[in-house]
C-alpha cells in the first residue's frame, strides 16, 4: 500500500539540488524576447496624452504595444469581461498596465517601461468601503442577501444583546515565485505558452480568445509553481496573454515575471472586509439570532469576488447553529488591485466575523470563550447516512446564460444550474443556507485538543501570570474550523485524468491538478500505484498538459486530491481491470481472482512480474492507455437564494495558541499552539501536517504582521518584502504541536481521505483571538482588536480597554 | 572590470565585467545555473542565497544584490555546489527530504545554502541563520527540523572551499591578458582609498552593496563610476583600547555584532534582529552611518554610546561626535571625497539599552528605533544619552528628555515626567510602517520600559515562555 505512508513530496531531491524547474528556469532560444508592463501613476481618471518615443528608443526595445495596438481586447477577466490587459484611455487603479515593452532582456524590458511621458486628467478615486458605499459603487445591483428564520426578531427577543464591528485587512500571496508565464510560437499561428497557473485551462481560454484561435491552438503546460495560494487562479492571464500576443505578432519566443515591486502593484490579493454584526443570545452564550453585514473590497474588476463574498457568507456560521440569521454582502468596487482569490477564498473573513462574535459574547456574559462556543456548536454527527438531497444534474439554460467569450471553467463564471432547498427533516439542524451538517466531529475533536493542550490549566496559569505581571500579558484563545469543501460553482467539481501503462510496465500519470508545494501530484501517484499495487516508482508524474486532460477546473477550493484522485483511480482501474480480465481469460478463471499486490500478479497460484502482465496485455492488443473522469455527487446549490447543499462534506479543525503581549509598545510572541485537524483517512499524513503548519503560520501572519497599506492617492505602500511582512522563521509558534485527528471521511471519497490545503489556513484565528484574550487582560473593556493585529492596533486596543470603552 | 573566482570548486575568470552586474543574473542568465532564484531581487527573501568563502571564512550572502567585482578573490558555491560532484547530498539536503523541508520548492535552495553554512560554521542558532530565509509553505516547522536533524553530521569535505587568489594576486603585473584593471575601482589601502576617492568624488563608494545594490535592481540607476572597498583591508580593522572600540567603516555588522557582545549585550541583540545573517555578512557599519538614513538601526545606539565619527578626505581627517553628521534629511556633513574611516565607541556603558520597535522581530526595518545611555549613581540620575532612530529626519538625541531625567531622582516618577517630554523633542511622521502617534507613544514607553527593566519587571516578550 502506498496509500497512507508519509512519503516525501515527489520533487524533494529536486527542490534540494536546485534542479526543480519552474518558468522561468526553462532555457529559452536566444532570440526570446522579454516583456515588462508600463503602470499608471494614478489610481482613477483618464490618460490624456501618451508619449512612448523614448520607451521605443531604449536600448534593446524591439516593439512596444498599447492597447490599440493589441489583436483584441486581451480579456484577462476570469469572470466578466472586464479586464483588458491594457488599459486604454481609462485608469482603473494605481499600477494598472498601461502599455507593453518587448525588448532583448528582462532588465531592458524594464528600464525601457519606465520612460514612458503620459498625463492624466485625474478624478476621486473610490480607495475605501466608504467611498463605495457613499458612491454606491458595487458589483451586482446591490447586497446578496440570505435569510433563515427571522433574525431581527429573534435579537430583540433575546435576553442579551451586543453589537459590534471587526475590520479586516487583505495580504499579499507572496508566493516566493512570481508571476511568470512563456510562449512559443508554432507552426500555422498555434501558440504553446508555459504558465505558473493554478489552472491552465483558463490560461488556454484566455490566450485563444486574445489571439481568436479555437481552444485547440493553444496548448498550456504548467511542471510546478513556486507556490499559488489562489495568487495563480487568474492573475496568471495577463503574462501569458502578453506572451502569446508577442509571440504571434513577431513569431519569437517570448517570456515575462514580473520583478517583485510589479507584482504586488499589478496583481490582486485577499479581499479586505468589514463586517457589522448584531447578536441576541441568553445568559449562558447561546445565540438565537444573528445578523451579519459584510462590506467586501472587491477592487476595480469582478475576478472571483462573487464567489469569494458568497464563500464568506457560507462560512458566517463557523461551527455553531444559527437559528435565526441574516447575511447581508456587499461587493464593492474601488480603483485598487483587484481582489481574488487567497487560500481560504472568503472563508476565512467570514469565519472570522463569527469568531469574534463569539469572543465578544464571552467578554459579556465573563464566561469562558470555549464554553460559549460550545454551547453554540452544531450537534454531533448523526449517524446512518445523509438525507436524501436533490441531484445537481439539472441540465440548466448554458446557451441562454452563457456570456459571449465566458470561460465555463472558471469559478467566476455565472450559476446556470440552480436547485430548490434540500428536504430537511424538522430535528435537524441546518446552515444559513439550508445544508444538513451531518458529520460535524468538532465535540470530540475539541475534548481532545483541551486535554491534549492542559487548556484548564494554562488558562489558570495565564490568569496568574497576568495578574503578577503588570508589562508582559498572557493570553490563550481557543477557535474551531468548519470548513465547506467542495466549488460553490457546481459544474467545477468533475476532473479527468489520463493514464499509461507501457509495455515495461512503467506507468504514466496525468490529471488536471496543478502541483503548487502542497504535494498533490505525490498522493495522487500513490493512489495510482495502489491501484496497480506497483512500487511508486512504478509511476511517473508529468506536467499539467492542456493537451492531455481537457476542460479542467482549477486547482484550487482545495479540492486537488479529491477530484483529481477520484479521476485517476478511475483512469487506473479501467487499465487493471482490462489486465485482470485478460488474465483471467488466459487462466479460465474469474476476473476477480486476479490480484494485483507487491509489485506482482497472481492469479491461480502463479504470480507475474507487474511488467509481464503489461507485456501480455500489450501481445494480445488489448489498450492500456485510459481515461479517468470523477464528477462530485450530491450537490446542489442556488447562490442567488442562498440555498442547497454547496459541499459534499466539511472538513474540521480545532487550534489553541497562547501568546504574549508587551503592553508597552504592543509587540507579541506566539507561545505555544496546539493543532488537531482533520484530513479523513490521510492519503499522506507527513504532506497533511505540512499543510497544517504552514497554513496556520499563513493564517496567523494575514491577522498579525501582514499589513497592506494604502496611502491617499491610491498607491500601495507595501509592495515588497522589506515592507509586507509574512511570518520569518522565528515567527512560528515557539512550542508547535500538531497532530492529524484520526477518522474516515463519512463521504465516499478517495480512500475517505478530506481535502486539506485550506481550512488549517483558518486555524491561524486562535492567535488573533489569544492576542485579544491578553489585551483583555489590561482592562474592563472589551478589545475589539481589528486585523492585522500590528503591534500599533494591538496597543490601540490596549490603550482603549484601559479606557473601560 | 577583471575578476576571478571560484565558482562551485572551479576557477573562474571574468573580462570587462559590469561594476554592477550582480551575481544572480550571471549565475542564471550566463551559466545557466537556475538553482539560485530571485524572489525579490532586494536582499529579503533569501532565495538566492549563495556561500561565499573569503579570508574571514564562509558567509552566506544574497546574490541579487551581489555585484560580480566583489568576488574577486572569492570562493562561490551555489546550491549545485552544496551536494557533492558524484550527486552525494550534504547533510543538510537529505534531512530536508527526510523532514519535509520543502513543499513548493522555490525558497528551499536559499534555505539550503544557508543551512549548508551554519552547518559548516557550527552555528547552531537555527532561527538566526535562517531569519533572512522567507518561506511561504511550511511554516518553518519541519525545516528548523531539518537543520537541527543536521547538526550531528560532519561536515562533507567537498563544501570547503579554499579562497582563489585575487586577479591583482595573481597577475601583479597588471589584469587578465596583461591587462591593468581600472586605476583605483578596488583601492587596496586606505591611501589609496584617499587618492581615489579625491580625485573621483562624485564615484559611489561601494561596501556591501545592501543599499547601492538596490539602486541597481530596484531604481535602475546606472552607476558610471564606482569604487569597491571590499579589497582595503585596512577599513576593516577593529582596534581595542582599555576603554574604547575604533571599528573600521568596512567592519560588517556581524563582526560589529560579534565584537560587542559581551561589550554591550543590548546593543548586539539589536544588531542580531538588523537585518538577516546574510545582510549583517554583507552591510557595514560605515556604509550604514554614511548613507544617513533616518532609520537605520545603528546610529542611535552609537549615539547613545558617545561614538566619534572619524572621517578622510585625502590625507586630511577629522573626528566628531556622530550626532553632529546628521545635518538633515539626506544631507550629512560629509565633504566632497570624504568618507567614514572608523568609528570609535567606549568599551563601558553598562547602562546601555537599545529597543527595536518592528511590525515583525527579524529582519524588518525599524518603525522605532531607541537606544539609552543612563546612568545612575545615589539614586540620581548622573547621565543621560538617549537617541532615536524613525522619530524625525535624522537619528537624533532627544535632549528634552535627556535634561528632565539629569540631576533628578531616579524614579517612575521622574520617569514618567520625562516621557512627557519626548513630545518637544520629537514631531515624528506617518507611513506604512507606523502612524506619528504609535511611534511617539511606543518610544515614550520605551522609557517606561527602561525603568521596568531595571527594577527587574519581567518587559521582554522574547523572554517568556508558555
Amino acid at each position: 500500500m502506498s496509500v497512507s505512508k508519509p512519503l516525501p513530496h515527489d520533487a524533494a531531491r529536486l527542490h534540494v539540488t536546485g534542479q526543480a524547474r519552474y518558468v522561468d528556469d526553462i532555457p529559452m532560444p536566444q532570440n526570446t524576447l522579454h516583456l515588462a508592463f508600463g503602470l499608471s501613476t494614478i489610481a482613477a481618471g483618464r490618460i490624456s496624452s501618451i508619449n512612448l518615443d523614448d520607451v521605443r528608443a531604449a536600448p534593446g526595445v524591439v516593439r512596444v504595444w498599447e492597447a490599440k495596438d493589441l489583436p483584441s481586447d486581451c480579456d484577462c477577466s476570469p469572470s466578466n469581461h472586464d479586464e483588458p490587459m491594457l488599459s486604454g484611455a481609462t485608469i482603473q487603479y494605481l499600477g494598472q498596465p498601461v502599455f507593453l515593452v518587448a525588448a532583448t532582456s528582462h532588465l531592458a524590458a524594464r528600464k525601457a517601461a519606465r520612460l514612458a511621458q503620459i498625463t492624466y486628467g485625474e478624478r476621486d478615486a473610490i480607495l475605501t468601503i466608504d467611498d463605495a458605499m457613499a458612491a454606491n459603487s458595487r458589483f451586482e445591483d446591490g447586497p446578496r442577501v440570505w435569510e433563515k428564520g427571522d433574525a431581527g426578531e429573534a435579537i430583540d427577543t433575546a435576553p442579551r444583546r451586543i453589537s459590534g464591528v471587526i475590520e479586516m485587512g487583505g495580504q499579499e500571496h507572496f508566493y516566493l515565485e512570481g508571476q511568470s508565464a512563456m510562449a512559443l510560437p508554432q507552426e500555422g499561428g498555434d501558440v504553446v505558452v508555459h504558465s505558473s497557473t493554478q489552472h491552465p485551462t483558463e490560461i488556454q481560454h484566455k490566450v485563444a480568445h486574445a489571439l481568436h484561435l479555437p481552444m485547440h491552438g493553444v496548448r498550456v503546460e504548467t511542471r510546478r509553481m513556486g507556490g499559488g495560494f489562489g495568487g495563480k487562479e487568474s492573475q496568471g492571464n495577463a503574462l501569458a496573454i502578453a506572451c502569446a500576443v508577442v509571440a504571434s505578432a513577431t513569431g519569437r519566443p517570448a517570456k515575462m515575471r514580473y520583478d517583485r515591486d510589479d507584482d504586488f502593484m499589478i496583481t490582486g490579493k485577499r479581499h479586505d472586509f468589514r463586517i457589522e454584526y448584531r447578536v441576541g443570545f441568553d445568559d449562558q452564550g447561546v445565540i438565537s439570532g444573528i445578523e451579519f453585514e459584510h462590506y467586501t473590497r472587491c477592487g476595480w474588476a469582478q475576478d472571483l469576488s462573487l464567489p469569494v463574498a458568497d464563500r464568506a457568507m457560507l462560512h458566517a456560521d463557523n461551527a455553531y447553529h444559527l437559528p435565526h440569521v441574516r447575511i447581508e454582502s456587499h461587493r464593492l468596487k474601488t480603483n485598487t488591485q483587484s481582489a481574488t482569490a487567497f487560500r481560504g477564498f472568503g472563508g476565512p473573513q467570514g469565519m472570522l466575523g463569527m469568531e469574534r462574535v463569539m469572543d465578544h459574547i464571552a467578554h459579556d456574559l465573563g464566561l469562558d470563550p470555549v464554553a460559549v462556543r460550545r454551547a453554540n456548536y452544531y450537534s454531533a454527527e448523526v449517524e446512518g447516512g445523509a438525507a436524501p438531497v436533490a441531484s445537481g444534474d439539472s441540465p440548466g439554460g448554458i446557451s441562454d446564460k452563457k456570456k459571449q467569450g465566458e470561460d465555463l471553467t472558471s469559478r467566476g463564471a455565472q450559476q446556470v444550474t440552480a436547485a430548490g432547498a434540500p428536504v430537511v427533516a424538522d430535528a435537524e439542524q441546518t446552515t444559513p443556507y439550508g445544508q444538513v451538517v451531518e458529520d460535524f466531529i468538532l465535540h470530540e475533536m475539541t475534548d481532545r485538543v483541551l486535554e491534549g493542550a492542559d487548556y484548564e490549566a494554562r488558562r489558570a496559569a495565564v490568569a496568574d501570570w497576568n495578574a503578577g505581571n503588570a508589562v508582559i500579558k498572557k493570553g490563550l484563545a481557543f477557535t474551531p474550523v468548519k470548513f465547506g469543501i467542495s466549488f460553490t460553482l457546481t459544474h467545477l467539481n468533475q476532473a479527468g485524468a489520463l493514464v499509461h501503462v507501457y509495455q515495461d510496465g512503467s506507468i504514466h500519470m496525468n490529471h488536471g491538478g496543478t502541483e503548487m508545494g502542497q504535494g498533490l501530484f505525490q498522493k495522487v501517484a500513490q493512489v495510482a500505484a495502489d491501484r496497480f499495487g506497483v512500487p511508486l516508482e512504478r509511476v511517473k508524474i508529468t506536467a499539467t498538459d492542456t493537451a492531455k486532460v481537457p476542460n479542467t477546473s482549477a486547482t484550487a477550493a482545495s479540492s486537488g486530491s479529491d477530484l483529481n484522485g477520484m479521476a485517476v483511480k478511475a483512469a487506473c482501474d479501467t487499465i487493471r481491470d482490462r489486465m485482470a480480465n485478460h488474465l483471467a481469460s488466459l487462466h479460465q478463471c474469474n476476473t476477480r481472482d486476479v490480484v494485483f499486490a507487491d509489485g506482482t500478479v497472481t492469479v491461480q497460484g502463479e504470480t507475474y512480474s507487474f511488467a509481464k502482465v503489461a507485456q501480455l496485455t500489450y501481445e494480445a492488443r488489448i489498450s492500456l492507455s485510459a481515461t479517468g473522469f470523477y464528477r462530485t455527487p450530491k450537490l446542489s446549490w442556488d447562490r442567488i437564494k442562498g440555498q442547497g447543499r454547496p459541499f459534499l462534506y466539511f472538513a474540521y479543525g480545532a487550534a489553541i495558541s497562547e501568546v504574549a503581549v508587551d503592553t508597552l509598545t504592543g509587540e507579541y510572541r506566539i507561545l505555544r499552539t496546539d493543532i488537531l485537524h482533520d484530513a479523513g483517512s490521510s492519503l499522506n499524513p507527513a504532506l497533511d501536517i505540512g499543510q497544517v503548519e504552514g497554513g496556520f503560520v499563513q493564517g496567523a501572519g494575514w491577522l498579525t504582521t501582514e499589513e497592506l497599506v494604502w496611502d491617499q492617492s491610491g498607491r500601495l505602500r507595501t509592495h515588497a518584502p522589506s515592507t509586507y511582512k509574512i511570518p520569518a522563521c522565528s515567527d512560528r509558534p515557539d512550542v508547535f504541536n500538531v497532530a492529524l485527528w484520526e477518522g474516515a471521511n463519512r463521504e465516499d471519497t478517495i480512500y475517505r481521505s478530506k481535502a486539506v490545503g485550506e481550512p488549517p489556513f483558518m486555524l491561524g484565528m486562535s492567535v488573533f483571538l489569544a492576542l485579544s484574550d491578553a489585551v483583555a487582560a489590561c482592562g474592563s473593556g472589551y478589545p475589539a482588536l481589528d486585523a492585522p493585529a500590528t503591534p500599533e492596533r494591538v496597543l490601540a486596543a490596549i490603550e482603549r480597554v484601559r479606557d473601560g470603552v | 572590470m577583471d575578476i576571478t573566482f571560484l565558482l562551485n570548486g572551479e576557477s573562474v575568470e571574468l573580462r570587462n565585467v559590469s561594476p554592477t552586474a550582480t551575481l544572480l543574473d550571471w549565475l542564471r542568465d550566463t551559466r545557466g545555473l537556475t538553482g539560485t532564484k530571485e524572489g525579490c531581487n532586494e536582499g529579503d527573501c533569501g532565495a538566492c542565497t549563495v556561500m561565499v568563502t573569503d579570508a574571514r571564512g564562509a558567509r552566506a550572502l544574497n546574490a541579487c544584490i551581489l555585484f560580480l567585482p566583489q568576488l574577486d578573490g572569492c570562493a562561490v558555491r551555489t546550491v549545485e555546489g552544496i551536494s557533492a560532484p558524484d550527486g552525494t547530498l550534504h547533510p543538510v539536503q537529505q534531512a530536508m527530504i527526510d523532514h519535509h523541508g520543502s513543499q513548493c520548492g522555490f525558497c528551499t535552495p536559499g534555505f539550503v545554502v544557508s543551512m549548508a553554512v551554519a552547518h559548516l560554521n557550527g552555528d547552531t542558532g537555527h532561527d538566526d541563520a535562517l531569519a533572512g530565509n522567507l518561506c511561504r509553505c511550511t511554516g518553518y516547522a519541519p525545516i528548523i527540523r531539518a537543520a537541527q536533524a543536521a547538526t550531528d553530521q560532519p561536515v562533507p569535505a567537498w563544501i570547503k572551499d579554499t579562497p582563489p587568489a585575487s586577479l591583482v594576486q595573481k597577475y601583479p603585473s597588471g589584469g587578465l591578458g596583461g591587462r591593468q584593471p581600472p586605476s583605483g575601482a578596488a583601492p587596496e589601502t586606505l591611501d589609496d582609498l584617499a587618492t581615489a576617492y579625491a580625485a573621483r568624488p562624485d564615484a559611489t563608494l561601494i561596501a556591501g552593496a545592501t543599499d547601492v545594490g538596490l539602486w541597481v535592481t530596484k531604481s535602475l540607476l546606472d552607476l558610471d563610476d564606482v569604487i569597491f572597498l571590499n579589497r582595503c583591508t585596512e577599513l576593516q580593522q577593529i582596534e581595542e583600547s582599555d576603554d574604547t572600540l575604533r571599528i573600521g567603516a568596512g567592519v560588517t555588522m556581524d563582526r560589529v555584532l560579534h565584537a560587542v557582545k559581551d561589550l554591550h549585550p543590548s546593543y548586539a541583540e539589536m544588531i542580531r534582529r538588523y537585518g538577516s545573517a546574510q545582510v549583517r555578512a554583507a552591510a557595514t557599519i560605515g556604509g550604514n552611518i554614511a548613507n544617513g538614513s533616518p532609520i537605520g538601526d545603528n546610529p542611535p545606539a552609537l549615539i547613545a554610546l558617545g561614538a566619534t565619527l572619524h572621517l578622510r578626505a585625502g590625507d586630511h581627517r577629522r573626528d566628531m561626535a556622530l550626532e553632529e553628521f546628521f545635518i538633515a534629511y539626506g544631507r550629512q556633513d560629509r565633504a566632497k571625497g570624504e568618507f567614514v574611516e572608523a568609528v570609535t565607541i567606549p568599551r563601558h556603558a553598562p547602562g546601555l539599552k537599545v529597543y527595536k520597535l518592528s511590525k515583525r522581530f527579524d529582519q524588518d526595518i525599524s518603525a522605532v528605533c531607541g537606544a539609552f545611555n543612563i546612568s545612575v549613581e545615589n539614586g540620581t540620575v548622573a547621565n543621560a544619552r538617549i537617541a532615536f532612530g524613525g522619530m524625525a529626519a535624522t537619528p537624533k538625541r532627544a535632549t528634552a528628555v535627556e535634561t528632565a531625567l539629569t540631576g533628578a531622582e531616579w524614579s517612575e516618577k521622574t520617569v514618567r515626567g520625562a516621557m512627557a517630554q519626548m513630545a518637544g523633542d520629537f514631531t515624528p511622521l506617518s507611513d506604512m510602517r507606523a502612524s506619528a502617534d504609535y511611534r511617539l507613544r511606543a518610544a515614550q514607553n520605551m522609557l517606561l520600559r527602561y525603568w521596568h527593566e531595571d527594577q527587574g519587571t519581567p518587559s521582554n516578550v522574547l523572554e517568556v515562555s508558555a
